[in-house]
């Protein structure tokens, strides 16, 4: 097997991973506050939708970028109403939301465009197009670096890069501000930051819609930039794997890049079933491979692997004590 | 003191939130173009407007008491079974297996061994979550979230392979044996030349599933297993207190509600589809969510919700081949009905108790 | 010019629907001071503090602060006015280190780091200052609970906080640790720092307080110098001088020993030692009361008996022994072993709220066979037993088909008891019978009481109400600090020792 091979199917671990890696930081930042998420496949779905659709009438990706923002934004909306003001359950809000965005974006999609349930191909500006980063062509010939720069690093759409830029800033954010201190304060024992007098409210929601924002981005890769448009149901589990390697990464940011990529790689190795029987030496089921971020997250769960110690206070809505 | 009676706990909230959903699909069905009026009339007639329509609606609501009932019975010891879809897959499995290998005399034992057998499997396929969620702590919802992708991969993988029929390009289990096939409505209430439910896939299993109504109603409110349920549902620590076990409670309430979702199968796999297909349960295990939800974890609400949910989906059906409305519309209705009765329940609940309460102060000022 | 008081409330009253937890209450606290409030359970100290601080709004009265006006409409007012609260349940983030938590809603800007260098000068500062030694960079859940305490000390000291709450802050600690705690304490009076001191425990407040305010049932009965007064004093201020509650009993026939505890040692999950190497026994046809105030391991003490809280250590139950951690221990088995159970509080255990009144008649011995028929439970037995039982009881109203929210605390409390006495055990237990409970029933409960021990039955009475300890006991016991502290019988004692001995002190201590 050779360097090329290996580049690629690196390559597409990156763009496979990408979208995970920004629902999962989407779910850290609402988990962490202690709203549980397991609407991220839902607002994927949507903001998917919407942005291919504005992408489609507007000719700008960018332009769908926003639309697909928008859409991810109402559904978090929703959801952070249900959860934080009306203190109602926060699993079955995150279904429903799934499930609003699943029917919703079929019966828009064939309003408007009349195709089935799809928006049309998107071409040109309307995609998000490889960048090449400087000096990629010349350096090309350089051996081994030359190609690791030319195929894996530089030629990825420019939320690729911004994801990637995302796990640092989301790591600065929590780490290094009050906003975030407060923020993870709040999903461990809000009423020790309710008696420091700080709005559990407002902090909350501002987690809500940092979510909203990043599952957005996630969505509108999907349709704009992995691929060129949107069809029914495209998000095919995605925001469930997000959320399984976010219990996987422990809820913390640089694992959150490591288990989304892993759990990419294992979307990518699918894909080439003549690089497993190489690697491996035997043909290993593609199935196998896509369950298996599935099976290694209740493995977490059980405490085998170490102990995956959610938020304390997440998934409870917060009532003051007396 | 109550805030308000219970009869509008029971009837007026479900009521208030599915006319909530009801109004909001009729405005987005207004968006696209149509009208809802138009709309509804379509979905009546082609759902309750001829015994084919019915043979149908009443096929989906088979579909959904069975979920519907895995639900309830977990929610009524406080456990979110998210799993039903993928319970319900393993249950097929279970039926496919025992229809295909083992030489059935006649269908009445078939679907005996059906039964217990779909139970079995879905009841062990919701045992491993529940371990977890006992023992470990391991938030059951996400367990069973997961555990619905690992049962449709081994699905997958068994129908492309060990279970597909040689020289078949479909994954798909064989046709089952003619001794396992259940009579239809059309087999059963047909009448010398009349031939009533034609062609609808509406079978025996209607009434199994009213007899699991009945059985889930003796069982949670009964015996004494149904007691302990709702007393550790109601509050661990007064359970704990009585000496009812936690961890038996869970195990016990899993597996019941997983057997439910299981015994889904008879219908769609044995009844219907008389062989096992890739996404035979096609979100039924879901929509027993809100079939829970609507139907207040009872029997009873749970029947009337499927029923709902029945014509919801053959009228989607309808409406689908009749005008420019998908049937992901339906998707859309089930999505609000488990908003509205689930996660904004209070946002119903708040404003009906303070109108109840004004009332009673009012009556109170009269005496 | 006299100095203003540091704190004055004048006229506080604060009622939560039908009770009244603070009755016109008035008190001054001068600068400089630790200044003691000690009182029984439902005193009412901890509403009055939570109004200092901001969580409750009074119904009617005034907060002066250093002689000025002041509203304290939330904490954030508190903290503005330089009060901080240390709370008797830590509020701190379990993984975050000392630092974050003190940092926390007190950052100095946006980024975090410059905020927590000057923390941790800060803290350093006021370590060397006040012998509050903490480990900045230690994580909450990894340090003990004294440690703990000092972060929430410091977090209030970080905040410029001038007076300083503490609300029952030896209940964790270990002596060695109390004694840091009051080190610190001393130290921050040095400097001129006010400190209310929140106890029940008479020795903390002689040995640190200047100043001590008496609270009795909602009202502030004194407030007197330390050195003008004594633990007996205080005791009978605490505990009051009423007209002894009058129960009408014969001399107890006292035959064998029904229950016999031997070493028993408790550990809650936060791994604090709740009960300390008790042992005492309970004769059928005898009352043993058990007075303490809450907190003092009576509680787990009651649950390891009913079986839902684990313990090592012997307990026999006429002459077999029971299991403490195996199987066995769970409360179907000590129903089985004859031992019945009114747990303290009804609405989280003794009952299930939402259940009809028939359905909880049933709690706990749903396994009864005259309740089953076949596969079913016989509901119409339980409920036509219900009947009976309402009536013998006299549970108002007598509708089997309510549900336990419906019921007043008083016949909520005469389901539970009914249930538990016509078991026919040879043990009861029972904690707190008469909380919340109004006076005509709480009569009826002490007859019950008083009748089922006439029948020769064994019965362990916990209770934080004196009256009925000493009215109802054939023997007293007090716990203090998962300790017994002893043993009385009432005829030889009165509300002044067991007071004391309830506030830690043994009679020849205090003199």
């Amino acid at each position: 097997m050779d360097l090329l091979t290996v580049l690629q199917v690196l390559d597409s671990t990156v763009r496979l991973a990408t979208p995970l890696l920004l629902a999962c930081l989407a779910g850290l930042f609402s988990e962490r506050a202690g709203i549980f998420d397991i609407g991220l496949e839902g607002k994927m779905l949507a903001a998917a939708f919407l942005s291919a659709a504005v992408a489609y009438t507007s000719g700008s990706a960018w332009v769908g970028l926003g639309a697909g923002i928008f859409a991810s934004l109402l559904l978090s909306g929703i959801h952070g109403l249900a959860s934080i003001t009306f203190r109602g359950n926060q699993l079955i809000s995150g279904v429903a939301i799934n499930f609003l965005a699943a029917g919703m974006t079929v019966v828009v999609a064939q309003s408007w465009f009349g195709q089935g349930g799809r928006t049309p191909q998107l071409s040109g500006a309307a995609r998000f197009e490889p960048i090449t980063l400087p000096f990629a062509e010349a350096l090309r010939e350089v051996p081994v670096l030359g190609p690791i720069y030319y195929e894996l690093i530089s030629g990825h759409t420019a939320l690729v890069y911004i994801a990637l830029l995302f796990v640092p800033l989301t790591w600065w954010i929590l780490f290094r501000t009050r906003f975030g201190l407060r923020l993870r304060a709040v999903g461990e024992n809000p009423a020790a930051v309710d008696t420091a007098g700080i709005s559990v409210v407002w902090l909350r929601y501002m987690a809500v819609l940092i979510c909203g924002v990043l599952c957005g981005i996630a969505g509108a890769y999907l349709a704009t930039a992995l691929q060129a448009g949107f069809v029914k149901d495209m998000s095919a589990g995605r925001g469930f794997i997000a959320l399984a390697a976010l219990i996987f990464a422990k809820w913390r940011p640089w694992q959150a890049l490591y288990s989304c990529l892993l759990f990419g790689f294992l979307q990518a190795f699918a894909l080439r079933p003549d690089v497993i029987q190489t690697v491996v030496g035997f043909k290993v089921n593609g199935q196998l491979l896509d369950v298996l971020p599935y099976i290694l997250t209740v493995i977490i769960l059980a405490g085998f692997v170490g102990k995956a110690v959610p938020p304390r206070a997440g998934g409870e809505p917060y009532v003051k004590e007396r | 003191m109550d805030a308000m009676p219970k009869w509008a706990d029971v009837v007026l909230i479900p009521l208030i939130s599915l006319i909530l959903a009801a109004t909001i699909s009729a405005l987005v069905i207004l968006a696209i173009g149509e009208s809802p009026v138009e709309a509804l009339n379509l979905m009546v007639k082609g759902a309750l407007g001829s015994t084919y329509g019915w043979g149908y609606t009443l096929y989906y609501t088979t579909n959904f008491i069975f979920t519907g009932l895995a639900v309830s019975v977990a929610f009524h010891s406080r456990m979110f079974n998210i799993g039903g879809e993928g319970q319900a897959m393993v249950g097929g499995l279970g039926v496919a297996l025992i229809c295909l290998y083992v030489p059935w005399p006649h269908w009445s034992l078939a679907l005996v061994g059906g039964i217990l057998v779909a139970a079995i499997f879905g009841a062990a396929w919701a045992a491993i979550p529940a371990f977890l969620q006992a023992k470990r702590g391991s938030h059951i919802v996400i367990t069973t979230i997961m555990f619905n992708f690992i049962a449709a991969a081994l699905l997958n993988y068994l129908l492309i392979g060990a279970l597909k029929p040689k020289g078949s390009m479909e994954p798909a289990t064989g046709k089952f044996p003619e001794a396992t096939h259940l009579p239809s409505f059309q087999d059963m209430f047909s009448f010398g030349e009349t031939a009533l439910f034609r062609g609808a896939p509406a079978n025996v299993s209607f009434f199994v599933a009213i007899v699991a109504c009945f059985a889930v109603w003796a069982l949670i409110w009964k015996t004494k297993l149904g007691y302990e349920i709702r007393a550790f549902g109601h509050s661990e620590s007064a359970a704990k207190y009585a000496g009812i076990s936690p961890t038996k409670i869970i195990m016990i309430s899993m597996m019941i509600s997983g057997g439910l979702a299981g015994m889904m199968a008879i219908n769609n796999v044995q009844g219907e589809a008389e062989r096992l297909v890739l996404n035979a349960v096609e979100g039924a295990g879901f929509i027993g969510i809100a079939v829970a939800l609507m139907g207040r974890s009872h029997p009873f609400g749970v029947f009337l919700a499927a029923l709902l949910f029945g014509f919801l989906y053959q009228g989607g059906a309808e409406l689908a081949l009749w005008t420019k409305i998908p049937r992901e519309m339906i998707v859309v209705i089930q999505a609000l009905v488990i908003l509205f009765t689930g996660a904004l329940n209070d946002m119903v609940r708040a404003p009906l108790e303070r109108v109840f309460l004004a009332f009673k102060r009012r009556k109170r000022k009269a005496a | 010019m006299t100095t203003a008081p540091a704190i004055e409330l004048k006229g506080i009253s604060k009622s939560f629907g039908p009770v009244q937890a603070n009755k016109d209450i008035s008190i001054r606290v001068m600068p400089g001071t630790i200044h003691g409030i000690i009182g029984e359970n439902g005193a009412g100290k901890s509403t009055l503090m939570s109004i200092l601080y901001g969580f409750y709004k009074a119904d009617a009265g005034e907060i002066f602060i250093s002689g000025q006006k002041t509203a304290i409409p939330d904490s954030q007012a508190a903290i503005a006015a330089g009060i901080g609260m240390v709370f008797q349940h830590f509020k701190l983030v379990e993984n975050f280190t000392v630092l974050e938590n003190v940092v926390l809603g007190a950052e100095d800007s946006g980024l975090l780091r410059p905020s927590l260098a000057r923390a941790r000068r800060e803290l350093k500062a006021l370590a060397d200052e006040y012998e509050l030694n903490v480990d900045p960079d230690a994580i909450i859940e990894d340090i003990g609970v004294g440690m703990q305490q000092r972060v929430e000390i410091l977090k209030a000291l970080y905040r410029r906080a001038d007076i300083l709450i503490l609300d029952e802050p030896t209940g964790v600690l270990t002596p060695a640790e109390a004694d840091h705690l009051f080190r610190i304490l001393e130290n921050l009076k040095r400097e001129g720092k006010t400190i209310i001191l929140i106890t029940h425990k008479l020795r903390e407040i002689m040995d640190a307080t200047d100043t001590v305010s008496v609270m009795r049932r909602g009202e502030m009965t004194a407030t007197v110098k330390t050195s003008e007064t004594s633990p007996q004093k205080l005791a009978e201020l605490m505990v009051g001088r009423k007209v002894s509650l009058q129960v009408e009993k014969s001399p107890a026939q006292v035959r064998d020993v029904i229950l016999d505890v031997q070493n028993l040692n408790v550990t809650d999950e936060k791994g604090v030692h709740r009960v300390k190497d008790v042992s005492f026994n309970v004769r059928a046809g005898e009352i043993l009361g058990i007075a303490g105030v809450s907190g003092n391991g009576q509680s787990e003490l009651l649950e390891v008996l009913g079986g839902y809280e684990k313990g090592t250590g012997t307990i026999i139950v006429n002459g077999q022994p029971i299991d403490l951690t195996g199987a066995k221990s769970d409360g179907r088995s000590r129903r089985e072993r004859g031992i019945a159970h009114v747990p303290e509080d009804r609405q989280r255990e003794g009952l299930i709220m939402d259940y009809h009144a028939w359905e909880n008649v049933a709690f706990g011995y749903h396994h009864d066979p005259k309740y089953q028929n076949g596969m079913f439970m016989n509901n119409a037995a339980i409920k036509a037993d219900t009947v009976e039982k309402m009536e013998r009881f006299d549970v108002r109203p007598p509708d089997p088909r309510l549900a336990a929210k419906s019921f007043s605390g008083g016949n909520q409390q005469k389901i539970v008891l009914a249930r538990e006495i016509e078991r026919n055990p040879d043990l009861l237990l029972i904690g707190q019978p008469t909380r919340g409970v109004d006076i005509g029933a709480i009569e009826f409960i002490h007859q019950q009481i008083v009748a089922l021990r006439d029948q020769g039955k064994a019965i362990l009475l916990v209770s934080v109400e004196l009256e009925e300890i000493l009215a109802l006991s054939d023997r007293i016991a007090v716990m203090f600090d998962g300790r017994m502290m002893g043993e009385r019988l009432p005829q030889d004692t009165d509300e002044k020792e067991l007071g004391m001995m309830m506030a830690g002190m043994n009679k020849g201590e205090a003199a």
